[in-house]
């Protein structure tokens, strides 16, 4: 059997695989009816982009019936918005800041490479918050993921504003690091295993945590990650299983209460 | 296994621009894509070049390698000679933005001219039905990615810019093909429509197209022969010409 373009025989010689990144499970707290993003009005989000859709694993083809329900609601939640919603007042000053910040990278000479920062970003994010974590890994993650977030304040960018991928990455390079420090953050507090997330020194499901999600936030330095307890499964859903079935996920008390009504 | 590999990249915009030499490190099993970003993180931090999945599905990656459209994550530094330079172009029919990307929109512009699948009016949502057959029929040009390279390659537009305007191109004579072949679809003049509006006639079945399709799609002689002998037929033929009127047709066979 061969590979193309590859050219490999697998059966004569070995063949590289590793792992790669196929989901985000984490992503924007949305209100689930609407779509909306708690805490920022206006903004909707739908998809991979959103959080809390399928739990610690999503399953086979679960994406696309996500798109498809909640890409729908998210229109119809921005249409009902922007009945009532009036224009947000936007100073100069800040306009004049976001516009500074985003042509920083070229006013500046001989600074770090967005190339490079965001290749040892990924390093670290695949070493060290992989599939299979530990807390001193994550510890170590996210001390080095600030190294990097320090120095990308510094990232200059050569050649002009047009199609410049370089460019590009040095402000991807802050969602990018957003995104790392909050994976980082959850998963060091999440003393458990479950779904994509194992901890090598905490092998086991805890239904504890089944109950706990956790929300991250940025103040423009750091990601706080703070914990927020789950909606208890409503009684008509807790009904449709067999309670052998949610005995190994829930807690004994949840069990006993069957469900909220 | 690294080794020094010679590449001559184009740089430029819509005004000027020059192929310019590099050297780069390319290690064993990497494709031309995979050296053009070592360049790009580097050497030329504003190399502009469009790529997505690095898996030959997205169609983003298209260009010239050495002279031949190709998918840049699909090809193979190891399938040039050791000493050999790779030189890498932007794609030919459509104009430059910047480097090694193109603006594709006519593409877009001519993917809006054909008109989309018209099921029955009164067929519901959930009760469309297709038999397998008539499933596996189009499947092959459900294959397409929009690379467009076959669109870059077709002698009709690369040389000749004024028949832009009047050619649909090879990517979208199998998406007619397609729609054609569809058992719900009641528009039923797509063949004549191709012939007439979209340019069909203007295709001399050089198979150009077919070659350089990255999805093995038979273009030219699953799509393009089959429709011209029936345009040509109806032509010839009133009874069939009259049956086209009445009911749709099978399809191309
Ligand atoms: C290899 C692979 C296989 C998969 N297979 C399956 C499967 O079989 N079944 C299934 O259900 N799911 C599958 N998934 C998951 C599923 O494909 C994705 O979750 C889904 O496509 C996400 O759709 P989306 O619209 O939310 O986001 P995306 O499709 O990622 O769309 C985001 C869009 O935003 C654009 N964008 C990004 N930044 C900006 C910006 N700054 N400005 C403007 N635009 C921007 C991007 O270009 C992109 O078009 C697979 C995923 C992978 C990686
Ligand atoms: S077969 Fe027709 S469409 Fe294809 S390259 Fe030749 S002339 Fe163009
Ligand atoms: S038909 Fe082939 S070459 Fe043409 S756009 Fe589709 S995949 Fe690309
Ligand atoms: S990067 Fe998607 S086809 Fe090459």
């Amino acid at each position: 059997m061969e590979f193309l373009p590859t050219q490999i025989d697998i059966t004569k010689e070995p063949m590289e695989v590793g792992p790669t990144c196929h989901y985000v499970m984490g992503g924007v707290e949305v209100e689930p009816d609407t779509a909306a993003a708690v805490g920022v009005p206006g903004l909707f989000a739908a998809g991979e982009v959103a959080g809390g859709m399928h739990g610690s694993n999503r399953l086979g083809g679960n994406s696309l019936s996500d798109l498809l329900v909640f890409g729908r609601r998210a229109g119809m939640g921005a249409a009902e918005y922007v009945k009532s919603a009036k224009a947000v007042p936007v100073s100069d000053a800040a306009i004049k800041a976001a516009a500074e910040r985003i042509q920083a990278p070229f006013t500046r000479s001989g600074g770090e490479n967005s190339y490079s920062l965001h290749a040892e970003l990924q390093e670290i994010t695949h070493n060290l918050v992989g599939i299979i974590r530990t807390g001193a890994e994550l510890k170590e993650a996210i001390e080095k993921i600030a190294e990097i977030r320090k120095r990308s304040a510094n990232v200059s960018v050569a050649g002009g504003r047009k199609f410049n991928p370089g460019f590009h990455l040095a402000f991807d390079l802050d969602n990018m690091l957003l995104v790392a420090e909050s994976t980082a953050k959850s998963a060091i507090s999440r003393e458990e295993s479950r779904g994509g997330h194992t901890r090598d020194d905490f092998p086991q499901l805890d239904s504890k945590w089944r109950q706990v999600n956790h929300i991250a936030s940025f103040d423009g330095k750091e990601v706080t990650v703070r914990k927020q307890p789950l909606p208890a499964l409503p009684k008509e859903l807790f009904d449709l299983f067999d309670v052998h079935e949610l005995e190994k996920y829930m807690t004994a008390d949840e069990i006993a209460k069957g469900g909220a009504r | 296994m690294a080794r020094k590999l010679k590449m001559r990249i184009w740089r430029g915009d819509a005004d000027t621009g020059a192929l310019q030499d590099v050297t780069v490190e390319a290690n064993e099993g990497e494709v031309v894509l995979d050296v053009i970003h070592r360049v790009q993180a580097t050497q030329m931090g504003d190399l502009a070049v469009r790529w997505n999945c690095k898996a030959g599905k997205c169609g983003s990656c298209s260009m010239e390698i050495n002279g031949k459209p190709r998918l840049a994550c699909m090809t193979q530094v190891a399938s040039y000679g050791d000493e050999e330079t790779i030189t890498v172009t932007p794609l030919r029919a459509f104009p430059v933005i910047k480097d090694l990307v193109t603006d594709v929109s006519f593409n877009y512009k001519k993917a809006m001219e054909i008109p989309s699948y018209e099921p029955p009016a009164n067929l519901k949502p959930g009760e469309a039905r297709m038999q397998q057959v008539d499933v596996e029929r189009s499947q092959e040009f459900r294959k397409c990615i929009e690379c467009f390279l076959c669109q870059n390659t077709c002698h009709v537009v690369r040389d000749h810019e004024e028949n832009k305007k009047s050619f649909a191109g090879p990517r979208f004579f199998i998406r007619i093909a397609e729609l054609d072949m569809h058992p719900l679809d009641i528009l039923k003049n797509r063949k004549q429509k191709a012939q007439e509006e979209h340019g069909l006639g203007m295709c001399n079945i050089t198979k150009c197209c077919t070659e350089v399709c990255p999805e093995h799609i038979r273009i030219t002689d699953n799509a393009i022969i089959p429709m011209k002998e029936r345009v040509v037929d109806v032509k010839y033929d009133p009874l069939r010409w009259l049956g086209t009127k009445i009911r749709k047709r099978e399809g191309i066979v």
